[in-house]
């Protein structure tokens, strides 16, 4: 333990809320004998512990890393506001979770970023460890500052801060990016150098060899690789999931998390293609666990960490192709030993009454649906295959079952929406206001419908990348309206910060400009923007002015399609084609079949070996 | 019923309770002892812990009360050597028995402040490590602290404001304090040590620093240890 740091952190910790956030510990956490150890990364969660310690894909690199002898990996989470003041004002640098030293020793520093409204907390901890922010500024193979996750298939607004990305699943390729790192810390290589041999790992895209030129109206003139760059960068996926390692062995948090249980991941993908869906498209190929493997995988990890309660996660569980099977064994188990066992994202068209009944003996959770749509036209356009006849049959069974707690998820501002379609989400929230009263278990125990609405972002790698966002007023006159249509005492109704979400578009569709915005707002102050306790619009109004950025560019613009992407030197594996052919049906309101019941040819099946996907 | 007896130190100390109930309760799961659960919808294991323990507070007398479940049968010593092993960095199990005194037999709680001032900083002087290293000041500038501190707690009444769900009241904690000394510690740092009411109402330690703070502002400690060391009953026999 850094002794110096944790004569600090004693004098701070008491004035801080949560304080055991900042202090490691944790049963199970990795701890190695520095002698033994040649290479040092610093794994940071540009988010709270909280939500970190949460992340299954943090787990999986942490558990994946520290298999390797000679390398240590290490926590690191964006400090509170509390705590960032603190640390400066006591002079206390950024520091990793289990050794306490100061992020500043480690050799790697990477990045996982699944949100865009996280980037200034790169530059908070970046700061704090005091590396130079901007990957031109760091010589030497000192700092190698990377950064992965759902975010960077649009790396550029990072670009000006990290060294290279690392696209896709990284499983595999994170063991051949440390051992490249190593190899060339043995050899003396340059950081340039080293770059260049980065490069050739597959999934691994590195900004700097890549020069972006535009036209006077401010879209992208070309994207030019230097000499040996490869035109376009293509993911990493685990190609057999029973044989990838997991995290039956996990750190337990000693203070509440999030997602504070074991968390089962019996697939990755999803067979949907909901067309405004960025996991959605960028996660496939879809690839189910075996539910042996899933079985053997949650009672070691049960045993393990002493979780009393274990959730099955993926993009959309209830379309698991083994979940009969699965949960038929692990609710024997489960019941058992008093182990709760929650499925998230149960969808309304194929919720089986059984499985229902099977998880209300271990535990009554709250039913959730997203139709995301009001009105079936809608629905149809965006391919969510959910028609209000499932939504009314399963809210009937649902109800009788004495369930009394609906929570009902929207979008509003997506392509072609008219008021129409707005106001059908008040006429659908009715009918099962009614499908309660008829079929209601209890009457006497009142019904709750919340209902909420987010603000269309439209994401890149999807089929509405293209596609514009409208206006944070007119997503506010369409919730009034929604409001006026939905006059009921037993409906909640809440919606997303518009600001929030106009902001996100801007970065989610942002080219390497905003790299000076992003850092423009942080040096005003701005930090985790994701938390309304502080995001500030008004800090990234005068970052986008101060760089002479028109947000609209970005957002209500909407991109041409034979416009040159920022992202079109990432291949997530679904095809360009596909994603405009999406685009297409969805302005005929057609629809498109999920894979398993036959495949529409997005591409992403060249990633397996096989080259056919097993939905 | 059993209880279980165990200390919270080092990183362990900044959860919160509800946070150490939680580790507790998947330890014994990790150690494969079985608690008795409740009934009903969401069965929660039958485990409580006596007097609940401010985050930031170090204890080596934290008691846990729990059952067994029906058909697991286990010595108290290998609970013990069972939990020991699971146990997250800071807690320990200490000694574990079955059956114990009512819990309102509990009446009074012995516990140690270590207070630094300045640059020194706040060392338990039962870890054996003193914080010599750091600059003595004058001599007298202690012993005035020290003069100061003791006649502060020899005053038959002391009212300090507590915050309580209804916003702050004020508390006479003299008559709960049934013993205390004040000594110098290595590193010019000073050591309370108390014996409080630890129940009907309890006394949180921490007060007493509080009173510090409002009476005698000019020896607010820089950074404040605080650690529980003995539980008692009315007759000041040792609680168990
Ligand atoms: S069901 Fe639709 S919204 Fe959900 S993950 Fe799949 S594609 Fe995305
Ligand atoms: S290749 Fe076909 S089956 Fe595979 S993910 Fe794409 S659409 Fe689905």
């Amino acid at each position: 333990m850094n002794q110096r740091i944790d004569a600090a952190l004693a004098r701070i910790l008491p004035r801080v809320q949560k304080p055991a956030r900042y202090v490691g510990g944790e049963y199970n956490q990795t701890v190695k004998e520095l002698s033994g150890v040649d290479t040092r990364m610093a794994f940071c969660f540009p988010d709270t512990y909280e939500i970190g310690m949460s992340n299954l894909g943090l787990r999986i690199l942490y558990g994946i890393v520290n298999r390797m002898e000679g390398v240590w990996c290490e926590r690191v989470f964006t400090p509170w506001g509390d705590m960032e003041d603190e640390m400066r004002a006591a002079g206390l640098p950024l520091f990793a979770l289990e050794s306490h030293d100061p992020v500043g020793d480690f050799d790697l520093i990477a990045f996982s970023v699944g949100y865009e409204m996280s980037y200034t907390n790169i530059l908070t901890m970046l700061d704090l460890a005091g590396i130079p922010l901007r990957a031109a500024d760091r010589k030497g193979l000192h700092h190698i500052v990377f950064a992965g996750g759902a975010c960077t298939y649009n790396p550029e607004p990072l670009a000006d801060f990290m060294d290279f990305f690392s696209l896709g699943e990284g499983e595999e390729s994170t063991v051949e990016i440390v051992n490249c790192y190593r190899s060339a810390k043995r050899r003396g290589l340059s950081k340039e150098e080293f770059l260049w041999e980065l490069g050739k790992i597959p999934g691994v895209y590195v900004p700097s060899h890549y020069v972006h030129s535009y036209k006077p109206d401010g879209t992208l003139e070309a994207i030019t690789p230097l000499a040996g760059a490869p035109e376009k960068v293509t993911k990493r996926i685990v190609q057999d999931l029973d044989k990838a390692w997991y995290p039956t062995e996990p750190i337990v948090p000693m203070t509440e998390i999030v997602h504070d249980r074991m968390n089962l991941e019996v697939m990755r993908g999803c067979i949907r293609g909901c067309r405004f869906c960025q996991a959605g498209y960028t996660y496939r190929p879809v690839r189910p666990r075996k539910p042996e493997t899933l079985y053997e995988q949650a009672v070691h990890a049960l045993e393990f960490s002493g979780d009393s309660e274990i959730t099955l996660s993926s993009l959309s569980t209830s379309d698991y192709k083994y979940l009969e099977p699965l949960t038929d064994r692990l609710t024997e188990y489960c019941a058992a030993r008093n182990i709760n066992m929650s499925v998230p994202s149960l969808r309304a068209d194929n919720f089986s009454r059984d499985l229902m009944l099977k998880l209300q003996k271990v535990r009554k959770s709250g039913l959730t649906f997203a139709p995301e749509a009001g009105t079936q036209r809608l629905r149809d356009a965006i391919n969510k295959n959910v028609t209000e006849e499932d939504i009314l049959k399963t809210c009937e069974i649902a109800f009788a079952g004495g369930w009394n707690n609906v929570k009902l998820y929207f979008m509003l501002g997506l392509p072609t929406e008219t008021d129409e379609d707005v106001i059908g989400i008040g006429d659908l929230v009715y009918k099962i206001y009614n499908t309660w009263k008829a079929h209601a278990a209890n009457k006497k125990r009142g019904v709750r419908i919340h209902v909420a609405t987010a603000f269309f972002v439209p994401k890149p790698f999807t089929g509405f990348q293209w596609e514009r966002q409208i206006t944070p007023e007119e997503y506010l006159r369409r919730c009034r309206l929604l409001k006026e249509h939905m006059n009921n005492k037993s409906v909640e109704y809440n919606y997303h910060e518009a600001k929030l979400s106009e902001l996100e578009a801007v970065l989610a569709r942002g080219d390497r400009r905003l790299g000076a915005v992003i850092e423009a707002a942080w040096r005003r102050g701005a930090k985790l923007d994701g938390w309304m306790e502080y995001f500030d619009y008004d800090k990234w109004i005068a970052a986008l002015d101060e760089c002479g950025i028109d947000r609209h560019f970005y957002t209500t613009r909407g991109f041409g399609s034979d416009e040159i992407l920022p992202w079109d030197s990432i291949d997530p594996g679904v095809s360009k084609r596909f994603l405009l052919r999406e685009r297409e049906r969805a302005y005929r309101s057609e629809i498109t079949p999920d894979c398993r019941h036959g495949c529409a040819g997005c591409g992403a099946n060249r990633l397996l070996e096989c080259g056919v996907c097993d939905p | 019923m059993s209880r279980l007896l165990f200390a919270k130190e080092g990183a362990a100390i900044w959860s919160s309770h509800l946070d150490l109930m939680r580790a507790l309760m998947r330890s014994f799961r990790r150690a494969g002892i079985d608690l008795k659960h409740s009934q009903g919808f969401t069965p929660h294991p039958e485990l409580s812990i006596l007097m609940p323990l401010s985050v930031g507070v170090e204890s080596q007398c934290e008691i846990a009360e729990f059952t067994l479940a029906e058909g697991c049968v286990l010595p108290p010593e290998e609970i013990v050597s069972r939990l020991n092993p699971v146990l997250p960095a800071g807690i320990r199990a200490l000694d574990c028995w079955e059956g114990g005194r009512k819990a309102g037999k509990l009446a009074w709680l012995r516990a140690r402040l270590t207070l630094a001032y300045e640059e020194s900083e706040a060392r338990d002087p039962g870890s054996g490590d003193g914080g010599a290293d750091s600059p003595t000041p004058p001599r007298s500038a202690q012993n005035d602290r020290l003069e100061a501190l003791r006649e502060l707690f020899a005053r038959p009444s002391l009212t300090v404001e507590k915050h309580s769900k209804k916003g702050p009241v004020e508390t006479d904690i003299a008559p709960m304090i049934r013993e205390l000394t004040v000594s110098a510690a290595a590193g010019d740092a000073v050591v309370i040590e108390a014996v409080v009411a630890a129940q009907n109402p309890t006394l949180n330690p921490l007060l007493l620093v509080t009173a510090i703070e409002t009476r005698l502002p000019e020896y607010k400690p820089a950074q404040v240890r605080c650690r529980r060391l003995e539980l008692y009953d009315e007759d000041m026999q040792v609680f168990r």
